[in-house]
């Protein structure tokens, strides 16, 4: 075995020895890099000294799911809809773990979408990361629950019909306290938004802009290709008004509870909404995540939301306390005859 | 033997004189003797009202009386799904029976002896239940018009003819239980709701019950309102006080005390056992306990029962759904912790995937089925043993998986020991069986002395137990133990064991994802390889009898008590006749082929169309004969006496 397994700051420590299985070419290889460096990190900084041993990825079903196979940390792949119960459990369970749940839209916000705005909703410690590419891809090419209205795919040759959910906009009304967005082509922008995501204690939800190249290839690009990004992409800065463009002349005000792009010109700098992520109120961050519903659209990403909240799991070890306290530690012999009893000789 | 025409002698005593009533007390002949009271040695007692009637609760301080008292008994509450239904409809009845007696008690009785019925509707829909010149008990005042149409009674049964042949009183429950209440600070409409306590007090003075438990159950149970305390005490008063000075009830009853073994007894339902069962296990584990589950009739209670008991370091997680509940389990015992999720036939329906996928993960957990008459909604509150068939088979791949059923209230505790004790063991997915007789139903419990309770406790591996191509010491999540085929269990935390697992088919011993037709076929044998191993951890099936009988009764499940009260009666009709009961039902006991084998004739009651049945005679190639009920309520003796004669008659005719 070489160093570089034995060091957790080196990427092959948190390499298995399994053969990836994604598409060449396929962006679940930048979201993969991503998160193998981020522990690196995690592992170096000694605010978080993180280990392989405490990590655990859970995921559903897709080609997302796959992903723990390629994480050496422990790990469960799942069935599909469900990793964010599974991961509700074990959060539960095992409150000193770091643990990550992975899936795609489909698996996230169709088979698995009451798990998911449950699992947000009760604020349990994980980080789940929403691989969206807008389709199934391992059942070779459906449309999906955020694919555009009109879709022409194997199961809709007529386009279909739905329209789509906005992964940010559901996570905001499940009343998820830590929303984020961020695009597979940008792995400093991955590792940070994963860093930040990890760190906020409750649930957190990432959705990942992910190209499927085989049957949604550059679904993304009007948004995220490197010569659209300055017109298309708002960054959420916290602290700081919100303003994009490639002359920086682009921003975003709120009125009447709407969010809307302006030209700074027109308005004055002054209008310009002011990112405040820490914010409780959901409603901005909706109006915020409703800036972006299709994908010909200018579109945040960053941290639309990281808000502290009671967390579910220390919540419930908190009351197993509070119950020993009470009723002091539980003593079978009491428990069997806490109810009527009677002697016979 | 039933219950004699009463007769026309009336007997006063205080009410202080029954407080010390009891086994602990004087002694029972004398006081018996000087009460003046007939003794019986059982009785079947049915209370039936209005849901709004506080029918259960009745019955249930009647039971709990009697079971303080000594005698041996069985309950069987039968309520309406609807919580509830048009007051004073047929839909509406709640009603509760109890057999209680000096001698070992199987059954809730097949037929009452005594219906106390608070409405027409009651007497209506439960007078087919009460035996052929019983005494039935009519709260009067509820006998308006109004009450008599709205469950079709065109005309007043009290004066057609309907109640010839049974010793009826009439007692205006309502009106005197308003009368007791006059002086106190209580509104007539509240006032009315205590007649409850009056019947109550009626039928403990009837059955000669003592007093005391229940008043002091009373200020318990309603301590934060002065006000109901007071109503439901001067109510129960004023029942017992009217049995003793009505001319009508010249006479009361006495129902010994059941000698038992010695020891600590209390009353327990299955749901309640179950719940204790599994705190149990958890502390004869040292593992913490995580229950994941969704509300569920009739399997709710086990979810409420645990909840209270956070201090013996009992997480519940009340799920979004079925799925979620067992999903959140699967996901604890990958922690480490003892997993259960509970609920009834439906949510087994839902979670049957992810039973699969902790079969395949080989991960430890119990799926505790309260079984209600099915399918779909079926009947919630009713009882059935229909998932059988589901438990074993309702998944989809080959999925075997332990499944072992409860046959009484108190034995729930015990069972509920042996399925984690076995999923702990063997690294899998246990289906736990009961079902709404046994969840709902209460008998006396000789408790346990916890010191004698088997260590079922396992370890986590914290060890690399393998090497890999290049010699490196690593951990491989598929070796297997070579006696009982379980892999180890590595739980997160545990450094250098770091290891994936899911539902695609995994490589022997390494774990890793494979393909290959020939790893499949080896995976899929050592996985059934290992639940048929269990046969040999199981104790045996014992058979009731002489062991060459003339027939067998086969049972498993809450069938036990009809089964053995059935064959007590064949044996004093002189019918050579052996009985065996199943806890463990996949695998089957060692021995059971040989029993069966040594028959002629085998009949297999159950609460379903003949699941046992199906699987004794495709395993065993033996002639076993099913006898089905499916109307939600449990067998009778009778029915169950009747059947084996008929069978056993169709041996002369050479029907075999």
């Amino acid at each position: 075995m070489t160093d570089v397994f034995l060091d957790p700051t080196k990427r092959g420590h948190w390499t298995t020895d399994q053969d990836v299985r994604w598409c060449p070419g396929c962006g679940d290889y930048g979201i993969l890099a991503a998160m193998q460096f981020l522990h690196t990190e995690l592992a170096a900084d000694p605010a978080t000294e993180i280990k392989k041993e405490d990590t655990v990825f859970v995921s559903g079903i897709g080609c997302a799911a796959r992903f723990p196979y390629y994480m050496d940390t422990y790990g469960m792949h799942t069935i599909h809809g469900r990793s964010p119960a599974i991961a509700t459990g074990l959060a539960v369970a095992r409150p000193d773990l770091n643990i990550w749940v992975v899936g795609g839209d489909g698996d996230m916000l169709s088979i698995g979408g009451n798990h998911l705005i449950h699992a947000l909703r009760r604020n349990v410690n994980m980080t789940v990361l929403l691989f969206n590419n807008q389709i199934y891809g391992l059942t070779k090419g459906q449309y999906s629950p955020t694919s555009e209205v009109g879709k022409k795919t194997k199961s809709t040759p007529m386009g279909s019909i739905d329209p789509p959910f906005n992964p940010i906009s559901l996570a905001v009304g499940a009343r998820a306290n830590f929303v984020a967005r961020t695009h597979d082509l940008d792995r400093k922008h991955m590792i940070n938004v994963f860093r930040q995501a990890q760190a906020h204690n409750g649930s957190s939800l990432v959705e990942i802009y992910q190209n499927c190249n085989v049957f949604n290839d550059g679904v993304y690009d009007g948004i995220v290709k490197r010569a659209n990004r300055d017109e298309m992409m708002i960054n959420l800065v916290d602290g700081k008004p919100i303003r994009f463009g490639a002359e920086n002349d682009k921003g975003v005000v709120i009125e009447n509870g709407s969010a809307k792009v302006v030209n700074i010109a027109d308005v004055g700098e002054d209008a310009l909404h002011v990112h405040d992520q820490a914010n409780p109120d959901p409603s901005v961050s909706f109006a915020l995540s409703q800036l972006a519903n299709d994908v010909n659209s200018a579109t945040p990403f960053g941290v639309f939301r990281s808000v502290e909240h009671a967390e579910y799991a220390s919540a419930v070890s908190d009351q197993l306390v509070e119950a020993n306290n009470q009723m002091g530690p539980g003593d079978l012999d009491a428990l069997l005859k806490s109810g009527a009893t009677w002697e016979v000789d | 033997m039933g219950l004699q025409r009463p007769r026309d002698r009336v007997c006063i005593r205080p009410l202080d004189v029954l407080d010390n009533f009891g086994p602990k007390g004087r002694s029972l002949t004398d006081i018996a003797d000087r009460l003046d009271s007939e003794s019986l040695d059982h009785v079947v007692i049915r209370f039936a009202g209005d849901s709004g009637d506080g029918m259960q609760l009745t019955g249930d301080r009647f039971t709990s009386a009697s079971a303080m008292f000594g005698n041996d008994l069985a309950t069987l509450p039968e309520f309406p799904a609807e919580i509830r239904a048009p007051q004073g409809t047929l839909a509406g009845v709640s009603a509760f029976q109890v057999h209680i007696s000096e001698n070992p008690v199987h059954t809730p009785g097949d037929i009452a002896d005594v219906l106390v019925a608070m409405n027409p509707a009651a007497l209506k829909s439960q007078l087919t239940r009460v035996r052929t010149a019983g005494t039935i008990i009519l709260n009067t005042d509820a006998f308006d018009e109004r009450n008599l149409e709205k469950c079709g009674y065109e005309v007043d049964p009290r004066t057609d003819g309907t109640l010839d042949g049974f010793t009826v009183h009439e007692v205006a429950m309502t009106t005197m239980t308003v009368g007791a209440t006059e002086d106190l600070d209580v509104k007539k409409r509240d006032a009315e709701r205590s007649k409850n306590f009056f019947a109550l007090g009626l039928v403990s003075w009837m059955y000669t019950r003592p007093v005391k438990p229940t008043l002091d159950w009373i200020k318990e149970k309603f301590g934060k309102n002065e006000a109901v305390v007071a109503a439901n005490t001067a109510a129960f008063h004023a029942g017992h006080a009217y049995g003793e000075t009505a001319e009508i009830f010249g006479h009361r009853y006495q129902v010994s005390a059941s000698p038992k073994e010695s020891g600590t007894y209390t009353n327990i339902t299955g749901n309640v056992a179950t719940a204790w069962g599994m705190i149990a296990a958890g502390q004869l584990a040292k593992l913490p306990v995580f229950l994941g589950s969704y509300p569920i009739t009739p399997a709710s209670d086990i979810l409420h029962e645990l909840a209270k008991h956070k201090n013996f370091g009992v997480r519940t997680f009340q799920a979004e759904d079925e799925i979620a509940g067992c999903g959140a389990a699967l996901g604890a015992a990958f922690g480490g912790h003892l997993a259960f999720t509970t609920t009834s036939g439906p949510g087994v329906a839902l979670k049957g995937e992810t039973i699969g996928l902790a079969m395949s993960m080989e991960l430890p957990m119990v799926i505790i089925d309260v079984q209600r008459g099915g399918p779909s909604t079926g009947l919630p509150t009713k009882t059935e043993a229909s998932d059988l068939m589901m438990a074993m088979y309702g998944r989809h791949g080959e999925s075997p998986m332990p499944v072992v059923a409860a046959s009484t209230p108190a034995n729930c505790f015990d069972m509920a020991i042996e399925a984690v004790r076995l999923a702990l063991k063997y690294r899998t997915p246990v289906m736990y069986l009961t079902d709404g007789y046994l969840a709902n139903g209460a008998e006396p419990w000789k408790l346990p002395d916890v010191s004698t309770l088997p260590d079922i406790s396992v370890s986590f591996t914290t060890e690399k137990n393998g090497v890999d191509d290049d010699g490196n010491a690593v951990f491989h999540p598929y070796a297997r133990d070579p006696e009982t085929l379980a892999r180890p269990w590595a739980i997160p935390g545990a450094p250098g064991l770091e290891h994936r697992l899911g539902g695609l088919e995994k490589a022997n011993i390494t774990g890793n994802v494979e393909y290959d037709p020939a790893n499949h076929a080896l995976m899929t044998d050592l996985r059934q390889a290992k639940i048929d191993g269990i046969k040999n951890d199981i104790p045996e099936i014992e058979v009731d009898g002489t062991g060459s009988g003339d027939i067998l009764l086969l049972g498993w499940g809450s069938t036990l008590g009809s089964i053995t009260a059935a064959t007590n009666q064949l044996r004093k009709q002189g019918k050579n006749v052996d009985r065996a009961h199943l806890h463990h039902i996949h695998p089957f006991p060692a021995n059971l082929g040989d029993v069966l084998n040594s028959y002629d004739k085998i009949l297999v009651p159950e609460m379903n169309k003949g699941q046992l049945v199906k699987l004794v005679r495709a395993e065993f190639l033996v002639d076993a004969r099913p006898l089905s009920k499916v109307s939600g309520l449990p067998f009778t003796a009778e029915e169950i006496a009747s059947s084996a004669i008929e069978l056993l008659e169709a041996n002369a005719e050479g029907a075999k």
